[in-house]
């Protein structure tokens, strides 16, 4: 017999078990555990804004009060998902504006929110607090207005990397006399001026401010004005890193800067000047988190402030570094934990920057708290590969970039098989891995064997079969989201493994040999899927089994087929209901 | 099999002449739409010949696998190999031993540009300013423009200015007001 212990107590142990993870296990221990459970859990993660409905969140948990909502396929970053896919805030923000009263935070990934529903959040969350739009679009000043003006208690306002219509710089002047809550503001993607007064205003006002990312166009001459008024910010994005020969300005920035003990975190860096650069010496050496990636200068310049940071954990930097800047990382940064090299010229190896696998090489021999990678170069060998491997064990993320695709080992001219074999056998817990450069099916057979924690899986131009298709979706026990463009991957594979779809979030496959016939078996073989096919062009044959289609994208749900879907999408739904 | 259709072309060409185009031109080469399956032939090798020629490469889309956030913000900001993004012209002055160079980049108007040129060569241009132009100076700044004619600074807004300016001179105010005629 279970003795069981009284709810309060149960839900008082609960309240300490936070991760989405955890919780979801202790909801299917037993149903009493499951009521309980429902009615304390605080916080949801949607990984998939399709897998589920608004209804269904809000029956199941009814005293939620923070929501985080993902809409887009990651490939949308690239172009790849066309206008008008999908992804839309609206009908969560209308459910929960009426359900959860108390709701504090609500956090959007690609997804298309509206002004009309920024004001509604605005106007129905007395005690709203953070908003957070990353990657967003579909929306303007104007509801960021509605934002300033009726949050009372909003502390985190994070509008990254979103596309935001700039119709008036004077939302910022919305923020009543009477606010100052604001903990958190990254207003970096906005591209015009905002109001410089009100901004210093607001900053003014708010002494728990500790992030303030500003955008390019607040000039360098006014970044120490804030500063002064905000010694206390842990993180700061500049704006425009530049104003012509004016000592009044360094000097003022530099001091500015001193009076700044708890700065941790430094990003924007437009348009750097480098003789404004030692303005900032005097807090590297507290920095954690360095973000250069927009920063145009030369690897001599950026080698001299890498080497003032010896506290180091989180490195974004553009490939001017150069292997040299990346053997002065490897010596100086021992606590680095990720590392991001971007590419300053897409599409050709610019005889300038001598950025090779070397680098990467050094920085994963001599930073051994190393984790995370994301690197852009334009040669690799297995040899490198495998040095990495065995250098760097504990990569939880390792995704590499050779610009060129299809690119072989630059010494050898073979594939890159055995280099990415190196990485998924001895880097055991790695959950997320991006290929590319010349790969064979025999890759994937690797990847099937050994990565068994891999969370995430990135595929372009790679692989000869669909045995290599085949290898991932049979081996890969924990892969929740897999991504293939422009490999010969097709209908075999993916109907050998139907069931594997169900435990996965979702599959893209763009430009691959898939068809429209394998679509319908899928379609009607696993019911609580959705296998969406995007048809642009309108050259798809839906009558044609054999037909192959551009864009391909599944994903389980418990929602059934999703109502808002453009005219290009074809599913097999919408295909029997034009047949009838 | 080669037909060799070129040899019973008609041009305007002398006989004997070879008016073959080389491969690694600058003009613009068709995009390689992912609409079409990822073929075998798109390798290494066919992009390996147009190395040297920098913008005739095919561009795939969504690759490589940069945001569009990341390529608008690093547009047009590619580094000068020595000298960081700049836009660095000589400066010389009547009678001075020596040429200057300075970045016009780093300068957002005129005001600023002429307040370190007097600077550098320890003289007074005489600001100029929209009412009295050059009045009362010793000196003029004038600059070489893409035309290669030589213009008095500041008739033109200061972004077009950046654009079109080659090199300056500072000239001495006798013969500089001729220009302003």
């Amino acid at each position: 017999m279970v003795y069981s212990l009284p709810e309060e107590v149960l839900e008082h142990v609960f309240s300490f078990i936070t991760s989405d993870k955890d919780r979801n296990v202790v909801s299917v221990v037993c149903k009493s555990w499951y009521e309980i459970e429902r009615w304390c859990r605080r916080k949801v993660f949607i990984g998939n804004c399709y897998a589920v409905s608004p209804a269904i969140m809000i029956r199941r948990f009814p005293e939620v009060r923070s929501v985080e909502l993902k809409g887009k396929p990651h490939f949308a970053d690239f172009n790849l998902v066309p206008e008008g896919w999908g992804g839309y805030a609206c009908s969560w923000i209308d459910e929960m504006s009426r359900s959860y009263p108390w709701l504090e935070e609500i956090r959007l990934k690609r997804m298309v929110i509206t002004d009309e529903s920024l004001e509604l959040i605005s106007t129905s969350f007395k005690n709203f607090r953070v908003l957070v739009l990353s990657s967003c679009e579909g929306f303007s000043t104007d509801g960021l207005s509605a934002i300033a003006a009726n949050c009372r208690n909003l502390r985190e306002l994070d509008l990254q990397e979103s596309e935001v219509m700039d119709l008036s710089g004077h939302w910022l002047s919305h923020f009543p006399d009477t606010f100052t809550s604001l903990e958190s503001l990254n207003m970096s993607c906005l591209g015009s001026e905002v109001s410089f007064s009100a901004l210093e205003r607001l900053v003014a006002m708010s002494p728990n401010l500790k992030t303030l990312r500003l955008n390019r166009a607040v000039p360098l001459g006014k970044l120490s004005t804030l500063l002064q008024q905000a010694p206390q910010l842990v993180e700061l994005g500049t704006g425009a890193y530049s104003s012509g020969i004016r000592s009044d300005v360094y000097s003022a920035l530099s001091k500015a800067f001193l009076g700044c003990k708890e700065l941790k975190g430094l990003s924007g860096f437009w348009d750097v000047d480098p003789s404004y650069l030692p303005a900032f010496f005097s807090v590297c050496s507290r920095l954690t988190t360095l973000n250069l990636s927009y920063a145009t200068i030369r690897s001599p310049d950026i080698t001299k402030v890498i080497n003032l940071c010896p506290n180091l954990q989180r490195l974004l930097v553009l490939d001017h570094i150069e292997d040299s800047g990346l053997n002065a990382l490897a010596l100086s940064c021992k606590n680095l934990q990720e590392l991001r090299v971007f590419p300053s010229d897409m599409y050709v190896a610019d005889a300038n920057v001598t950025l090779t696998e070397q680098g990467l090489v050094s920085v994963t021999q001599g930073c051994p708290k190393l984790q995370s990678v994301l690197y852009f170069c334009h040669q690799m060998s297995n040899s490198a590969l495998i040095t990495i491997a065995k250098n760097r064990p504990n990569l939880t993320c390792f995704r590499l970039c050779i610009i060129e695709p299809r690119t072989p080992d630059y010494l050898t001219h073979e594939p890159l098989d055995i280099g990415f074999g190196a990485i998924v056998k001895h880097c055991k817990n790695l959950s997320r891995l991006s290929l590319s450069g010349l790969l064979t099916d025999r890759v994937f057979e690797y990847i099937g064997t050994h990565a068994k924690k891999l969370d995430m899986l990135s595929i372009a131009f790679a692989g000869d079969s669909d045995l290599g298709l085949h290898h991932v979706l049979s081996g890969c026990e924990s892969l929740k989201k897999l991504e293939i463009r422009d490999c010969p991957f097709g209908d075999t594979a993916l109907l050998a493994n139907v069931a594997k779809l169900a435990t996965m979030r979702s599959l893209w496959m763009s430009s691959c040999a898939v068809s429209i016939g394998a679509c319908k078996i899928l379609s009607r073989k696993m019911p609580m899927l959705n296998v969406e096919v995007i048809d642009e062009n309108g050259t798809l044959n839906p009558k044609l089994d054999n037909c192959l289609v551009e864009k391909l994208y599944v994903y389980r749900t418990v929602a059934g087929p999703r109502s808002d879907m453009p005219g290009y999408i074809w599913t097999m739904d919408r295909d029997s209901a034009n047949k009838i | 099999m080669d037909l060799n259709y070129k040899a019973t072309e008609l041009s305007l060409a002398l006989p004997g002449t070879d008016d073959s185009p080389e491969l690694n031109t600058t003009t613009t080469s068709t995009p390689i739409k992912t609409n079409k399956r990822g073929s075998p032939e798109m390798g290494p090798s066919a992009a390996g010949e147009s190395k040297s020629a920098p913008r005739a490469k095919a561009q795939v889309v969504g690759w490589p696998p940069v945001r569009s956030y990341r390529r608008n913000a690093l547009q047009g900001k590619k580094v000068e190999p020595e000298m960081g993004s700049g836009m660095f012209v000589k400066v010389s002055m009547d009678g001075a031993p020596y040429l200057r160079k300075i970045d016009l980049k780093v300068y957002k108007s005129y005001g600023e540009l002429m307040k370190s040129l007097e600077g550098m060569f320890a003289c007074i241009i005489g600001l100029y300013n929209e009412k009295e132009g050059y009045n009362g100076s010793k000196h003029a700044a004038t600059y070489e423009d893409k035309d290669g004619d030589w213009m008095l600074v500041g008739d033109v807004p200061w972004e077009m200015f950046v654009t079109s300016c080659k090199r300056l001179r500072i000239m001495k105010g006798c013969e500089a007001r001729g220009l302003e005629l």
